[in-house]
């Protein structure tokens, strides 16, 4: 059996599986401090089923701890970041467009050195030793810990980021003292589209301390309750990652949240490919499972006001939930919304303010609060409410579908009761039985993956063979993540010629998963 | 009147660039930081209408050649930007006195201004095509004997070079095979003119228009006007068509980001034929019958439904709600020697050439 675990800004869902079957499953509030909720989620699972340490093959955890870090600018390293591309791109340094503030909080230092590629590999300018040691003495004297390396067209060919981390570890290591350096490389962290790339990779390097700190916590928290099993996190597209990995790249795990539920959703309804419409008190954010992982976004996120260009799930939020405005006039819900006070302001809990909730009562699809309160509504302005909420969410649904193909709606979320059985356009809503923990439930879903992002030159004639060269090296790293070599798959791929560039240029995104090897 | 473009006034052209970019010119978001950082570097750029324009002006056109996606990994250099107006200079034997934009699409709008704020050197309010389009001849000043040449490019690295052809198709044609060359992103200065050529042959107050379009489309969203119909106004066209993204198709054409999108509506289907822009627009009926609504030269824009956010033919996907607007170029785009250049002839289509209102420009036999 294995757990999984969901820390989230308010709550902390935990759940013992066996298999896919949910043997217990605990809801607490989250809590300052790792090790004690984590604690105190293992010994109520124990309570609910009882196991031991020994049985427990793997605990997969899905944390906002590093997300949190970086909004809030606390905890974050002091971190350099050195970019290899001179004499190319240096009127557009690291950190360029950054907010001010998060500057601060890293203390960050920008360096620039030659190196780099052209987009078909060849170099710009080749590294220089000396330089790279002269900026690593001078982020050593400056009290840097981190370093984040880039470089131009690095998911081309990423020799020189590799050598130039050699070069930075050594010098630190001579610098007086010896001190440790924790070296992040942008080829390793993100794709193409230099800036946002070099940002993730900062991001990275700022939270590899804490990224120390949160695993030694979660790893003693666990050993505390005599469980010896590895320790696994949950990464942006639903996969695993190890303790290792972990301290390496924190950055990985940032859209975890999300990404749990939604696959915690499609666990729970049994489908793998669906949307899923997760209907809040102010939102519902509706997004698409393929073959089990979220669509993820094309573009760029801002991240704490960062242009990165993260993998995060595609999630399309309207203003409709629980806590909804109606307007009595116009029957159109949202979006403003009472929010949290949903319980002193609805109807139906005595307020004044006619809320999506008071409407779902008086209909009969929901038996909270006093249903005499909104006795008065008339069923047919009732019923105009509830199609338009049921419009407006198809609508959304059907733009965030991919094709025109039939596509299942798995409906999750307290606010869910504002959606009918039957969706125009889709029709039956599924809505699983075990939400309260599918958090938790999507993080324990034990796969492990490897993505491959860069442009290749495609002869015409050769064009399934460099496919198929791509696809075996996001295999390999499948299965240099810990998957079963066997059951790995290849997920998502993508080929995007490139406009203006010679030869084919083609760029190909290729996502290959497999279940974790558990027991290893 | 001589006005100012601080780092303000950047992020509208930009987005206004977008619009006129008509579905091309890349992501303008690097060249906008890039405009942004020189004006924070240099100071403000002066931009001054034609009017203004003494006749015995030199006027330089500044560009970025070469691959949109390269440009956001080899991040350009203001350097690199400044390196081909000097040397065309030399070659002139005396020194620009303004720059110009020869086109108002995509990143190509952004990056005049990030040299004329090195240069210290003002920046004409005006463009050579009112547009975008993805060819170097494919600009007013061809029309009127205008050469591209002497041209100057430059990377990164320092490399320089001065083009001597015998016509403009010639210089994109050899520019281009250097740009590849030199990493496939290069900056490139020419079309020499004196402050008179450019008077007679650029699209006059093209800056203006685009701030207009990006502050417009903001303004519309704050005020909850329709930013599309506040575009439609803007440019003095009209919208097509709107409905939803059905099917996009990419063809592997070396070079081109060439395709089909479909987008559906309650009428039936729109089909957008692109090639790095928005080329053609039609619509089919029931039997299947193709009605052609417009074509290059005219500007076909697709937008987002509701935020009236331009959409590049990169980003098109299925499920987006958009809506199609068509409108007028400049009218001398529909001469029979412009046609030749940009008309859908030129990019393989066999239809005639059709106004944003749909009337077929009459080209004499």
């Amino acid at each position: 059996m294995h757990i999984g675990i969901d820390v989230g800004g308010t709550n902390t869902d935990a759940v013992l599986m066996e298999g896919v079957t949910t043997l217990a499953g605990v809801k607490h509030s989250t809590t300052p401090d790792v090790t004690t909720g984590i604690v105190r989620a293992i010994e109520d699972l124990r309570a609910q089923h009882h196991f031991t340490g020994a049985q427990v093959q793997a605990v997969m955890i899905g944390t906002t701890h590093f997300i949190n870090a970086l909004v809030e600018a606390q905890r974050l390293a002091p971190t350099a970041a050195l970019r290899l591309g001179l004499p190319a791109t240096k009127s557009l340094p690291p950190l360029i467009d950054w907010p001010q503030p998060l500057v601060e909080a890293l203390s960050a230092r920008t360096y620039l050195a030659h190196g780099g590629y052209e987009f078909d590999g060849r170099p710009i300018s080749p590294l220089d030793p000396d330089e790279l040691r002269a900026h690593a003495r001078d982020m050593a004297a400056h009290g840097i810990r981190s370093v984040a390396i880039s470089s131009v067209f690095s998911p081309v060919n990423h020799d020189l980021e590799d050598q130039a981390a050699a070069i930075v570890r050594d010098e630190f290591a001579t610098a007086d003292g010896g001190a440790e350096v924790a070296v992040s490389l942008s080829h390793e962290i993100g794709r193409i589209g230099l800036l946002e790339r070099e940002n993730a990779t900062i991001i990275n390097a700022a939270l590899r301390e804490l990224a120390g700190e949160i695993v030694d916590g979660l790893t003693s928290a666990a050993r505390a309750q005599g469980i010896e099993a590895p320790i696994y996190l949950s990464q942006n597209d639903g996969t695993l990652m190890d303790e290792d990995f972990v301290r390496s790249y924190p950055v990985a795990t940032f859209a975890s949240g999300p990404t749990n539920s939604m696959r915690g959703a499609a666990v729970t309804s049994g489908l793998t490919t669906c949307a899923v419409v997760d209907v809040g008190g102010t939102t519902t954010d509706i997004g698409l499972l393929v073959g089990g992982f979220p669509r993820e976004t094309a573009g760029e996120v801002k991240v704490a006001g960062v242009r990165t260009n993260f993998r995060m799930p595609d999630v399309l939020s309207i203003g409709i939930g629980g806590g909804s405005l109606v307007d009595l006039e116009t029957a159109e819900v949202g979006p403003g919304s009472v929010g949290y006070r949903l319980t002193t302001e609805a109807l139906v809990f005595g307020g004044s303010t006619l809320t999506a909730t008071d409407i779902a009562v008086a209909a009969g699809r929901a038996d909270i609060g006093d249903a005499s309160r909104v006795a008065h509504l008339d069923p047919a302005f009732v019923q105009r409410v509830l199609d338009r909420i049921a419009e407006r969410v198809s609508e959304a649904v059907d733009r965030m579908r991919t094709s025109p193909d039939p596509i299942p709606v798995v409906a999750v979320g307290g606010g869910s009761i504002l959606l009918p059985d039957e969706l125009p356009l889709f029709g039956a809503a599924h809505r699983p039985e075990n939400y309260s923990v599918a958090n938790a439930i999507g993080a324990s879903i034990a796969q492990v993956g490897g993505e491959i992002d860069k442009v290749v030159a495609i002869e015409p004639s050769r064009r399934e063979e460099s496919i198929a060269a791509v696809k075996q090296e996001a295999v390999e790293k499948a299965i240099a993540a810990g998957a079963r070599p066997e059951s790995v798959d290849v997920v998502d791929f993508d080929e995007v010629p490139i406009p203006y560039l010679p030869g084919n240029a083609t760029r190909i995104r290729v996502k290959a998963v497999g279940d974790l090897e558990m027991g290893r | 009147m001589a006005w100012s473009i601080g780092t303000d006034a950047i992020g509208d052209l930009a987005r206004g660039a977008a619009v006129l970019g008509t579905g091309g010119g890349g992501d303008p978001y690097i060249g906008a930081l890039l405009a942004r950082q020189a004006v924070a570097e240099h100071g403000p750029v002066t931009a001054v209408t034609l009017d203004e324009l003494a006749d015995d002006a030199l006027v330089i056109t500044v560009a970025m050649m070469g691959a949109p996606t390269v440009m956001v990994e080899k991040l350009p250099t203001l350097d690199e930007i400044m390196e081909p107006v000097a040397a065309l200079g030399t070659y002139l034997g005396r020194p620009a006195t303004h720059v110009a934009c020869a086109e108002i699409g995509g990143v190509n709008s952004t990056i005049p201004i990030a040299a004329a704020a090195a240069l210290g050197l003002p920046l004409l309010d005006a463009d050579g095509m009112g547009r975008a389009f993805p060819e170097l001849q494919m600009v007013l000043p061809t029309l009127y004997g205008i050469s591209a040449s002497p041209l100057a490019f430059a990377d990164e690295k320092g490399n320089v070079g001065v083009l001597q052809t015998v016509d403009n198709s010639w210089t994109e044609r050899i520019a281009r095979v250097a740009a590849v060359e030199m990493g496939c992103s290069v900056m490139i200065c020419g079309f020499a003119m004196s402050g008179a050529q450019a008077r007679e042959s650029l699209v006059r107050d093209s800056l203006q228009r685009c701030i207009g379009l990006g502050s417009g489309i903001a303004q519309a969203r704050t005020g909850k006007v329709d930013p599309v119909d506040r575009v439609v106004e803007l440019l003095e066209g009209r919208e097509l068509f709107a409905g939803k993204v059905v099917d996009v198709q990419r063809a592997t054409t070396t070079g081109f980001a060439r395709g089909t999108a479909t987008v559906r509506g309650d009428d039936g289907d729109l089909t957008l034929r692109f090639q790095n822009e928005h080329l053609i627009a039609s619509v089919a009926d029931a039997a299947g019958d193709e009605t052609v609504l417009a074509t290059t030269p005219d500007l076909i824009v697709v937008l987002e439904h509701d935020t009236g956010e331009p959409v590049t033919t990169e980003g098109l996907r299925y499920g987006q709600r958009v809506r199609v607007v068509a409108a007028p170029s400049d009218p001398r785009w529909h001469s029979p020697e412009a046609l030749a250049m940009v008309g859908p002839g030129y990019f393989g289509y066999d239809v005639p050439a059709r106004r944003f209102d749909g009337r077929v420009t009459e080209v004499p036999a």
